[in-house]
């Protein structure tokens, strides 16, 4: 009997080890933010007094606040289109008989696979001239269109497994393909789209590239690129605490949302990955 | 989607050729999102190529063919940066699957703490890149981090070539490990139970359990990881620019497409640049196809 519960210790003790590894840069970037200026340099992981100064400072700075606002206008936009389009391909791909759904499936996994720095200078190019530059529309449009496969294949892998017979007994009773769709099979299907609709947000908060190729000033900076402009004001002397709290800023509402909806992620991140 | 609802009866013929047409408009937005952003600029990328084309010089433009990739081929820094790109693919996308293992079967045997385990797991994954590069640079920082004191090493890791290397695969592997993970224990939940309990009772060891049973099952889920990890690794940028900014040679393909494009505004040579990004990632995930021998069809695979 001693033998297994032995095992179990090891895999006990793996587990905390993961743990820790997983959350010692967060921790760190954590304690860094609340250490006060005076403590920055003492290289200690935990602080030693505690202070919201630098909080308070990236918040009284106009830069700062203007992101966050971009961020979250931005993706909150991208965010419904993409999923109110992935959901219509979705649909039609599970419900419909038509030839050319393979072709949507496959130009998905293409696009999954497409190298976003290869486009950025047409991009950069293109919406120069037609004003879409340092716009939100700008960045919401790539975004859209990187989110998308993603989008497609949860949605596609969720919807696969809904209760289909409830949209026909529906119809038997005499509701309308749309009557049918928008009573029976929205409520069903709206565990799904919600998890989607997080994956694609988590996507377009996350981005980098795009924004600091797609954006110039305040007007669409989103946080990621904003904080790297921070770190670019000084050459010498990084504002540590104040890059550090934007990052605690930025982070907390999405692993607060990561961690309430663990479960539904999980599952939506490996939609149909490993079963043939 | 055999069992159509009864239409009106208006013939099977009229019927199919609606539903078609029903089906295409219903995916036609999503195509044309998911092509006007990328094989539109992608052709244009092409044409750019072909061009001497900088916005600063702009009445230099002129068709010079394919001399922008051969300026390209002969230079150092696209070799120097081609090189770093592969060394950290590989370095990071093979750790990553080896922890990645390891983590899963961590998730998949522990019978408490596995909620706390799984939770921390998407930690990195829920975090901006952006961010986990700054903490990562922080704690290598010699002035305010705590890593030279851990590790008991005293020095500028992000100032000499092998250790900035060496960081920046830290902590590609920190921040991408979870997705690995996490596609590895969805395969591993597929594996019957029974069929490892009978090779076990048949004599076969962990190791051979591993290899003759998990492994081929998992087929599937592994090469998903390992093709968009690979394709993932091989367009580095956000972690590169935040820790060295390419200093120290450290530079990868995607930094030097973004200097050449967005910093010194080289239409003409920045596209080459991509144009040859794109290349190679067309051949990886063609020769990771090829190898696995199964294209992961259908509804199946994401992106980080």
């Amino acid at each position: 009997m001693s033998a297994p519960r032995f095992a179990d210790l090891g895999w006990h003790a793996a587990g905390a080890l993961a743990v820790v590894y997983a959350l010692l840069p967060v921790v760190w970037i954590v304690s860094l933010s609340v250490k006060p200026a005076a403590d920055l340099g003492d290289r200690r992981l935990l602080p030693r007094r505690v202070t919201f100064e630098h909080y308070r400072a990236i918040f009284d700075d106009a830069q700062f606040p203007a992101a966050l606002v971009n961020s979250i206008g931005i993706a909150s936009i991208a965010t419904l289109l993409a999923v109110t389009l992935a959901a219509m391909a979705a649909y039609a791909i599970v419900r419909l008989d038509f030839r050319g759904k393979s072709l949507v499936l496959g130009a998905a996994l293409t696009i999954a696979m497409f190298p976003g720095i290869a486009i950025i200078g047409p991009l950069f190019e293109i919406w120069r001239r037609v004003g879409l530059f340092d716009t939100w529309a700008g960045l919401v449009i790539p975004y859209l269109t990187f989110a998308l496969p993603l989008a497609i294949w949860m949605l596609t892998a969720y919807f696969r497994e809904l209760p289909w017979e409830l949209e026909r007994a529906a119809r038997i009773d005499g509701a309308t393909r749309l009557q049918a769709f928008v009573h029976v099979i929205v409520p069903l299907a709206a565990p799904g789209v919600f998890t989607a609709a997080i994956l694609v947000f988590i996507f377009a908060w996350n981005d980098f590239l795009f924004a600091m190729a797609l954006t110039s000033t305040d007007r669409a900076r989103t946080v990621p690129a904003a904080i790297a402009f921070f770190t670019g004001a000084s050459r010498f002397e990084l504002p540590t605490g104040s890059i550090a709290a934007a990052s605690v800023v930025v982070t907390v509402p999405l692993l607060a949302i990561v961690l309430a909806f663990q479960r539904r992620i999980i599952a939506g991140l490996t939609a149909g990955a490993v079963k043939g | 989607m055999s069992e159509r609802p009864a239409l009106p009866q208006r013939g099977p013929a009229r019927a199919a050729r609606a539903e078609t047409r029903l089906g295409w408009w219903l995916c036609a937005p999503a195509i044309v999102a998911m092509l006007a952003v990328t094989a539109v600029p992608i052709a244009y990328a092409v044409w750019l190529s072909l061009f001497r084309h900088d916005l600063r010089f702009p009445a230099e433009r002129a068709f010079v063919g394919l001399s922008n990739y051969a300026s390209i081929l002969g230079s150092e820094v696209w070799w120097q940066a081609l090189s770093n790109t592969a060394l950290i693919t590989v370095a990071s996308v093979s750790v990553e699957l080896v922890l990645g293992f390891a983590l899963a079967f961590v998730m998949h045997r522990a019978t408490i703490g596995r909620r706390i385990v799984r939770a921390a797991v998407l930690l990195p994954y829920a975090i901006v890149s952006v961010v986990a590069a700054l903490a990562w640079r922080f704690a290598f920082d010699p002035a305010t981090g705590f890593a030279d004191a851990l590790l008991a090493h005293d020095g500028a890791w992000l100032a000499a070539r092998p250790t900035a290397l060496a960081v920046i695969v830290a902590a590609e592997i920190w921040k991408t490990t979870p997705f690995v993970a996490l596609l590895l224990l969805a395969g591993l939940t597929l594996v019957p139970r029974q069929l490892l309990d009978a090779a076990r009772v048949d004599g076969a060891g962990a190791a051979q359990r591993f290899v003759r049973i998990t492994l081929p099952l998992m087929k599937r889920a592994v090469l998903v990881a390992v093709l968009f990890r690979t394709l993932d690794a091989f367009r580095i940028f956000d972690m590169v620019f935040v820790l060295t900014r390419g200093a120290q040679d450290t530079e990868t393909v995607a930094i030097v497409a973004y200097d050449t494009l967005i910093v010194r505004l080289n239409l003409g040579l920045g596209s080459a640049v991509s144009v040859l990004i794109f290349g190679c990632v067309v051949a990886i995930a063609w020769a990771l196809v090829r190898g696995f021998g199964a294209l992961p069809a259908g509804p199946e695979t994401e992106r980080r």
